[in-house]
């Protein structure tokens, strides 16, 4: 078939390499001079990682069974109540709506940043004046600080005074209340995600672009794929690594966006943009329940783990065929 | 293994060993807090922002200055203080004076972290009763505050002129005025009902005014002052934005004359000052039911000092806090920050000096702590309360029902 063989011709793989020097027939770890070096090297990397990644994930987790307060501070004391913690965050009332709301605000960014990254690499991909210049701008929301984002985006979305509503008035669409409004507000604040997030998009995926080989458009081109058929046919397929980066990456940040929301909503109105995130960090440093807090961000690890075990699984099974 | 890989191999253990001990000796070495002389304090507050910033640095240089010692202070963004102070304490590092917001004082004492004034025979008589209650844990005073804010009813003098109405004194006339006052996009009232402490904070003055209580939510005063908020942003005298705006944000309202009036505190009068077109007035907050006395939450913050186990560091930070919270230091900091002495005797010697905070310092004689009758139970009551007004004010729950609705989330 034509997409196969464009495929593996397209592609470079990277196939398991057989040790280069001949190997005795029994494999032995040998401690020679030449893997303590390497071993040498790794150790101080490796003690980093276990400092500032393992520390910190395996003392939230112990956290999480303990009954960790203000008082834990001065006292160093935090009694061990077993699952209590996550017993209390699954049967608060604001668990499922949560849930939900984290559901909806990753699968909206996801999806909007995705496909408009996506349209914006693939109209870039084509040279035209200034189009570099214009790339360069793209970058801008990427490279605001989320803290001014979120603040210039509240007086923008100000309900009675923002320029978004007075845009829509001249078009005399009345006001529309988008942070005041339980059923607008995750909307607005999806939409402010999906701007802050299009840079990034837009930059991998033009480079995922740029490494496919123009001579596969011209072959295409020779038997009829055009157009909407070539991007479906050739670019599509060809950048399946790469969207399945940019996407698992999306998912794992947007997962836990917290200036963001707490910029714009404060978690309300009503909290109508009450995520896990901002529950967590709420439960924590506005409640200075850190146990509780901890559970949430622990649940919040655990959907991201999902994801990236799905990320790996799908990868590996590309590697397969 | 031959013998030569064998000794290789345990010369790396043993350096892998040492490793460990090597990184600890740099690690170390942090000297803690006891032992070193009594005239060098340590000072942790959060006035970080300009003005407040340098007239607390020269206060604070006085006092140190009079007691003897010499002050390194350490000012952090509000927002950031409490975890600056739980990190402090669990690096047993706390510093020799410590500030804190009132509302935060309980929670902090209960956690033992703090020392009572009355171990050092500092002389707590003649504050004003709410601003002791809010730096008492169980019987013991643990802070002293030199100033209090409060809120109160601000509106913009021109306009109200050019309508022909006074500022009102009840509930009845406020819904009146403010409806008077909304033309165009001039709203004729505006608060601040965002779902923080924040929002908590404006709704007591009009929910202890009225008899509702903290202890009780569920009540009908408390249901009334809900049902006030939402026929102002019903009727349209109140912007629908207030539910997501601060205090800040309904000063620049007001200084952009998109709102007649507003319920704010005396700490934007600098702000207010600015404006030289701008001609405010402020009365107390308004009355629902005529016999009832306009009732403000006391804000304002404390000073501590904490355990840090070096008693005669402890000793001259006492000292220091009488110094800072005596008659003259209450007075030129209130009159420089437009707050108001927290010692009832000094308020006519202060309204002579600043009439304009007059109706600030009068309100101030009536307000309440927030943690007065809870204690370190006020963070939940207050989040009930701005849930309660979200539910009520977005219309997700009746005001009969959104008390009882927020408690259970």
């Amino acid at each position: 078939m034509t997409s196969q063989s464009l495929q593996t011709a397209g592609e470079t793989r990277i196939r398991f390499a057989g040790p280069a020097k001949s190997q005795p027939r029994r494999p032995r770890v040998r401690f020679d001079r030449e893997t303590t070096t390497k071993v040498l090297f790794v150790v101080p990397a490796g003690l980093f990682m276990v400092l500032y990644f393992g520390y910190p994930v395996v003392k939230n987790l112990t956290m999480s069974f303990q009954d960790f307060t203000t008082k834990t501070f001065f006292t160093g004391e935090a009694p061990w109540i077993g699952v209590q913690n996550y017993v209390t965050v699954i049967s608060s009332n604001l668990f499922g709506p949560a849930m939900l709301n984290t559901a909806l605000f990753t699968i909206g960014s996801i999806l909007g940043q995705f496909v408009i990254g996506m349209a914006l690499a693939v109209f870039f991909n084509k040279k035209f004046p200034l189009s570099g210049f214009l790339r360069a701008m793209l970058l801008l929301p990427w490279l605001l600080p989320l803290i001014v984002a979120s603040a210039t985006w509240r007086s923008i979305l100000d309900q009675d005074s923002g320029i978004l509503n007075q845009f829509l008035g001249t078009f005399g669409i009345p006001a529309v209340p988008w942070l005041t409004s339980p059923s607008v507000a995750l909307i607005a604040v999806i939409i402010v995600n999906i701007w802050i997030g299009i840079p990034f998009n837009v930059t991998l995926l033009y480079g995922g672009l740029q490494d496919i080989p123009a001579e596969l458009y011209e072959a295409g081109a020779l038997d009829g794929a055009t157009g909407w058929k070539s991007f479906w046919h050739i670019t599509w397929p060809n950048m399946r690594p790469v969207v399945s980066v940019v996407l698992v990456l999306g998912v794992v940040y947007t997962i836990k966006v917290l200036d963001i929301i707490l910029g714009l909503t404060n978690g309300g109105p009503a909290n109508a943009t009450q995520t896990i995130a901002v529950r967590s960090y709420q439960e924590s440093f506005v409640n200075f329940q850190f146990g509780v807090g901890a559970a949430f961000s622990n649940i919040l690890i655990l959907i991201s783990l999902v994801f990236a075990i799905i990320y790996l699984r799908a990868n590996r099974r590309a590697v397969d065929e | 293994m031959n013998i030569r890989t064998k000794k290789h191999m345990y010369k790396v253990l043993a350096l892998a060993a040492v490793a460990p001990f090597v990184l600890s000796a740099c690690g170390g070495g942090n000297a803690s807090n006891s032992g070193g002389d009594a005239s060098k304090l340590t000072l942790l507050d959060y006035y970080n922002n300009e003005p407040d910033n340098t007239i607390m640095k020269g206060a604070i240089d006085k006092c140190a200055a009079e007691v003897g010692v010499s002050i390194s202070r350490e000012a952090v963004p509000g927002k950031d203080l409490i975890q600056k102070v739980l990190q402090k304490s669990s690096s047993k590092t706390l510093p020799d004076v410590l500030m804190l917001d009132n509302p935060d004082l309980q929670q902090i004492a209960a956690t033992g972290g703090l020392a009572p004034l009355s171990d050092f025979g500092v002389d707590t008589s003649g504050f004003a009763k709410g601003m002791l209650e809010a730096g008492s844990y169980q019987g013991k005073v643990y802070g002293l505050a030199p100033t209090a804010n409060t809120l109160g009813l601000f509106y913009n003098k021109k306009l109200l002129a050019a309508a022909g109405l006074k500022p009102p004194t009840t509930w009845a006339e406020l819904k009146t005025t403010a409806k008077a006052l909304t033309k165009g996009s001039q709203y004729g009232v505006a608060f601040s009902a965002i779902a923080t402490y924040e929002g908590a904070w404006q709704f007591l003055p009009f929910m202890w005014t009225n008899g509702g209580d903290e202890t009780n939510l569920d009540s009908p005063q408390n249901r009334e002052a809900l049902q006030l908020w939402k026929d102002l942003v019903d009727s349209g005298s109140a912007s629908k934005g207030v539910i997501n705006w601060s205090q800040g944000d309904v000063k620049d309202q007001f200084m952009a004359g998109k709102t007649a009036m507003m319920i704010n505190g005396p700490w934007q009068i600098p702000a207010l000052d600015a404006d030289k077109s701008l001609e405010w007035g402020s009365v107390q907050v308004p009355i629902n039911k005529p016999g009832q006395t306009p009732v403000a939450p006391l804000g304002g913050e404390v000073w501590t000092v904490p355990q840090t186990g070096n008693k005669a560091k402890q000793a001259k930070a006492a000292e220091f806090i009488s110094c800072f919270t005596k008659d003259s230091t209450q007075l030129s900091l209130s009159e420089a920050r437009y707050t108001v002495p927290t010692k009832p005797a000094l308020a006519k010697e202060f309204v002579a000096k600043m009439p304009t905070m007059e109706s600030f310092t009068e309100q101030v004689a009536n307000a309440r702590s927030r943690t007065g009758k809870l204690g370190d139970g006020w963070p939940k009551a207050a989040t009930t309360i701005y849930t309660a007004i979200q539910l009520a004010l977005t219309g997700k729950a009746s005001v009969g029902d959104a008390f009882k609705q927020a408690a259970n989330g």
